[in-house]
């Protein structure tokens, strides 16, 4: 019924589409992913293997599909929201019981091409769903009780699952991204401050929940020369191997933390240090500047977007992308403890790579279709 | 309609929301920028020392030591191939399993295995344990062959040090051994230089010239990865070998005198009277330093330590004895200098019967029937006792103390270049207060006459005082590493300007002397005492006439000594044993000091022989065969010193 008075009212020629098309975003992605795939070839000393070649396999695969994806009508992405969402937790309650475990934590699905982690794409599933739970609900009624709760517990259900992994790092991320459209939507100021206050009474009472190493890392956080080898090892090598590439860097291929294997984790979490060691201080930049971009872009395509599920997706995923990108930059360069979060597109990981591709698939879906105005 | 402005509505919050959001990107963006600047830029230098630590790892080579010879330009400590294994910690992956299979290869021993053990406690786990220092060919190419199943272990060629002589110069160049925590800590050369397995002098020269001798250890910069693994070589800052060293010493003499006095406890000392040179310092008994190079055995070591002669002590300077009778020439130095006695004083030696009397006291002379009215010259010939009881008696302790000090007596002859040189002691009232706290008798001046009592010399500064008296009464600069400084020309033409220099008026009186100042009042003295050893050597009746040399060319003229171990009792007397009836340890110990050649004289020695009896039949034989070599070798030593001077 909606989607065919969405057809009715709008209309679309296939030129009208690709005219629609944001190019500059697709460009700032495509710099992203080119740079990523030379990070990860650097980790590998420059040679083509393994990291390198499934990495750009990879990202070409979910860029095509993120190009592909455009042209969906931003109205199937408001109609299957829950579903998305319901797809998410089934799959996350799936990793409880037919889970891959790696390193001490289970997040994984074998899908035989590879292996996905359900956790990625509920940071997505989750956007969706509240920018649809919110487009409907007047603005009167949204400090009400029973609208405060709902979302709420659809936050608090994907974060628990994903805590018990255990995965604090992926938990927070969706949780912030929630909290973002939350905040977005309008939700009175005060509810942020009093809940701001009960985490901060309950703190004592997380910690002593948390996971002996999740302790530990954050111990780390505060004093890294702790524990030198230990705990406190991969961010004292990682605040070296960026303040050691200085203003220009040490050049491409010519990082000797990571290549001589000092940095861990160089390929996922840790490469923006290795992009920091090689390319510097300028170079760091230039990469926060094209992730600023992307970001402004998204943030341009919410403005001209004449649905409220269409603004607040693209305002809402503008607002995690930003918390993935600032969650990992801040972890590396000491600011913020390790709790292991991707930098979005650069990081070595398909699950990774296949959320942000499949959310800016949507945003580009709400460019071209920007004129849907979606309605119950 | 509602619904519209409920739209509206909400894309005012919206926006209004997320400009909110947007500001606080900024701000986080900002915060991240200036950590990033921080990091990268302020804080650079830091984290590039940081990075280079972790990527660059030293290893530090070991340096050769310096190669000491002797004036003739022997090698005397040299350094030698050998054959080595060492296990790199690294590369091992189980090292009980390791050293197992070592021990079964190399054969190792208990002890050496729980030395491996410590040293790996105390070692880096990149750094590399030597296992053993010396293998024998067999052993090495044993290695070789097994080497495929050992990870880890390298067979290395090395150097280590090498005494060619092994025994005959052990108390003069000393030995190396492992560094110990304290050495580091005394010596900032080794502190600087320090690499496992360094090596470092013990005792002699090789202690005393370390500094010298060490070098400088060398620098390998690899890159390594985390896990330690080198990747490559960035810098090599090659070692530097050590400074060679030229002694002063003539190894044939030195081996000659070695010779002479095995199986015997004893000392040999030579000296140029010019230039002080120590031309050899012998001690006897000796033991081989090369068994010290890797660490000596506790059987060898307890061999070395329990041995009666006690073979650890250079006697040469180390070793205290009465003078006896080699004091004797300068006690009528001394008195004649202070104007005490002439040449026509005589003193009455009546024997036994009627001996020197004191306050009660009685004193022999060593002659059973004396020696008859005695004059200087031929008291000193035949060693008169009475005759210099009287002449101490009427000089007095304390101008005889002044006399002797200045010829050298009761300081270190080499200062201070072997810690365990000793001063002796030249007894004066002064002292006695100030040491016993005790007041001096009489009777301790007259036994000081013949050099006993209280009077304590080394025999090196036996020699000394020989140098100082044969050179005419010059003080001159012992040394024992050769010294482009010390120039025989110079010396001599700075002796020949002190000779008609106006006496100074302090000439008797404790003064200060610098090198190559006259040290006598009137050379008419010193020449009377120099004549009286003459007839002493070569004139019959002289206690040391037996020793001398009949050819012109090789006299020499000389002093003998015996100096008692234990007070001769009226009973001793009586039974007047021979030398092997009386107990070793209550033997005398026999003196010999000489000069060569008498006309010109230019060399001088002191022979001592522990418990060896009387000094003419047991140390001045020595002396005849010393001086020959000596004299032989005189020419050449010359014509070295002069291609060398011609050389520097």
């Amino acid at each position: 019924m909606i989607l065919s008075t969405s057809l009715n009212s709008n209309s679309y020629s296939f030129i009208d589409k690709l005219k629609a098309v944001d190019y500059f975003l697709i460009i700032i992605v495509a710099i992203i992913g080119s740079m990523s795939v030379f990070s990860i070839y650097s980790t590998e000393s420059g040679n083509f293997s393994f990291y390198t070649k499934n990495h750009l396999t990879r990202f070409l695969v979910f860029f095509s599909m993120f190009l592909a994806l455009s042209f969906v009508r931003v109205s199937f992405w408001y109609k299957q929201a829950y579903f998305f969402y319901i797809l998410g937790i089934l799959l996350l309650l799936l990793v409880i019981f037919f889970g891959i475990s790696a390193s001490g934590s289970k997040r994984w699905i074998n899908l035989f091409i590879m292996n996905l982690q359900p956790s990625e794409l509920m940071k997505i599933a989750i956007i969706v769903c509240f920018a649809r739970y919110y487009h409907r609900i007047q603005s009167s009624d949204i400090q009400s009780y029973k609208y405060l709760l709902q979302p709420i517990i659809l936050l608090l259900i994907p974060c628990y699952l994903v805590i018990t992994q255990p995965d604090l790092g992926t938990a927070i991320l969706i949780a912030g991204s929630g909290l973002a459209i939350i905040w977005l939507a309008g939700l009175n100021l005060k509810y942020f401050i009093y809940s701001g206050l009960i985490l901060l009474v309950s703190l004592p009472f997380v910690i002593s929940i948390l996971k002996p190493y999740q302790k530990s890392r954050i111990l780390t956080f505060f004093n890294p020369e702790r524990d030198p080898l230990g705990a406190g090892y991969q961010i004292i090598q990682s605040k070296i191997a960026i303040g050691s590439g200085g203003l220009l860097g040490k050049g491409f291929l010519q990082g000797t933390q990571s290549y001589l294997e000092f940095l861990p984790e160089k390929h996922t979490d840790f490469i923006f240090t290795l992009f920091s060691e090689e390319f510097g201080f300028i170079g760091s930049m230039v990469l926060i500047l094209l992730y600023a971009l992307l970001i402004y872009r998204i943030i341009r395509i919410g403005f001209s977007s004449r649905s409220f599920f269409a603004k607040l997706y693209c305002f809402g995923f503008a607002s995690a992308l930003f918390l993935y990108i600032f969650v990992n930059i801040a972890m590396v360069v000491g600011l913020l403890p390790i709790v292991g979060a991707p930098l979005p597109i650069m990081s070595y990981g398909g699950s990774s790579m296949l959320s942000i591709m499949l959310g800016l698939g949507i945003v580009m879906s709400c460019k071209i279709y920007s004129r849907d105005p979606i309605s119950n | 309609m509602i619904k519209k402005t409920g739209n509206l509505n909400k894309n005012k919050i919206i926006s209004r929301r997320l400009f909110v959001l947007v500001a606080a990107k900024i701000g986080l963006i900002g915060i991240i920028t200036s950590r990033l600047y921080n990091l990268q830029i302020s804080q650079k230098q830091k984290y590039e020392i940081l990075s280079d630590k972790n990527r660059i790892r030293e290893w530090k080579t070991p340096p050769q030591r310096g190669i000491i010879t002797d004036y003739f330009n022997n090698v005397i400590a040299d350094n030698q191939r050998v054959y080595q294994v060492h296990l790199s910690l690294e590369e091992v992956s189980n090292f009980n399993n390791s050293i197992f299979k070592l021990k079964n290869i190399i054969s190792l021993k208990e002890d050496e295995i729980k030395k491996i053990y410590e040293k790996k406690e105390k070692s880096k786990p990149w750094e590399t344990l030597i296992i053993s220092e010396n293998l024998s060919w067999k052993e090495f190419s044993k290695l070789n062959l097994y080497l495929h199943g050992l990870d880890g272990a390298k067979p290395v060629l090395s150097t280590s040090r090498y005494y060619p002589y092994s025994n005959d110069l052990v108390h003069v160049v000393g030995y190396v051994g492992d560094a110990t925590t304290q050495d580091i800590q005394n010596k900032k050369k080794i502190e600087e230089n320090f690499v496992p397995g360094l090596k470092v002098g013990k005792i002699g020269i090789e202690n005393s010239k370390d500094t010298d001798l060490i070098g400088n250890h060398g620098i390998k910069r690899y890159e390594v990865n985390a896990s330690g693994k080198k990747i490559s070589e960035i810098s090599y800052n090659k070692e530097t070998k050590g400074e060679n060293l030229r002694t002063t010493i003539d190894l044939e003499i030195q081996q000659l005198a070695q010779e002479l006095l095995k199986n015997q406890a004893g000392s040999i000392c030579v000296m140029d009277i010019y230039t002080g040179e120590v031309i050899t310092m012998a001690s006897s008994p000796t033991y081989d330093p090369n068994k010290f190079t890797h660490g000596i055995s506790t059987k060898d070591w307890n061999e070395i330590k329990n041995n009666k002669l006690r073979p650890l002590l250079n006697k040469s300077l180390a070793g205290l004895y009465s003078p006896g009778s080699t004091i004797k020439p300068l006690v009528a130095l001394a008195a004649l200098e202070y104007g005490i006695i002439d040449t026509k004083f005589r003193v009455n030696c009546k024997g036994h019967d009627h001996p020197y009397e004191l306050y009660g006291e009685r004193y022999h002379c060593w002659k059973k029937n004396g020696h008859g009215l005695m004059s200087m010259r031929n008291a000193i010939k035949q060693s008169c006792d009475i005759y210099f009881y009287e002449v101490a008696r009427l000089l007095g302790v304390d101008k005889l103390s002044l006399i002797a000090k200045r010829y050298g007596l009761g300081s270190k002859v080499l200062e201070d270049f072997f810690p365990e040189e000793k001063k002796g002691i030249v007894p004066s009232t002064k002292w006695k207060k100030q040491v016993l706290e005790q007041s001096w008798y009489l009777g301790e001046t007259i036994i000081t006459g013949i050099g006993q009592g209280y009077i304590q010399t080394t025999p090196l500064q036996l020699c000394l005082m020989t140098a100082q008296l044969a050179n005419g009464g010059f003080k001159i600069k012992p040394n024992l590493i050769y010294d482009k400084e010390i120039d025989l020309d110079k010396i001599k033409s700075k002796i020949e300007s002190e000779k008609n220099k106006s006496v100074s008026q302090n000439i008797l009186k404790d003064h200060e002397f610098k090198h190559y100042e006259r040290l006598y009042r009137n050379p008419n003295n010193l020449k009377l005492v120099l004549d009286a050893m003459y007839g002493s050597t070569n004139e019959q009746f002289g206690t040391s006439f037996r020793s001398r040399h009949k050819e012109d060319k090789y006299k020499f003229a000389g002093k003998t000594g015996t100096s008692q171990v234990k007070r001769i009792t009226d009973q001793d007397r009586e039974l007047d044993l021979d030398l092997e009836e009386i107990e070793y340890k209550s033997r005398d110990h026999a003196l010999f000091i000489a000069f060569a050649p008498y006309d010109k004289p230019r060399y001088s020695l002191s022979v001592l022989i522990e418990h060896g009896g009387s000094g003419s039949k047991a140390a001045a034989p020595l002396a005849n065969k010393l001086i020959k070599k000596i004299l032989d070798r005189h020419e050449l030593r010359e014509k070295i010193r002069k291609d060398f001077k011609n050389i520097v």
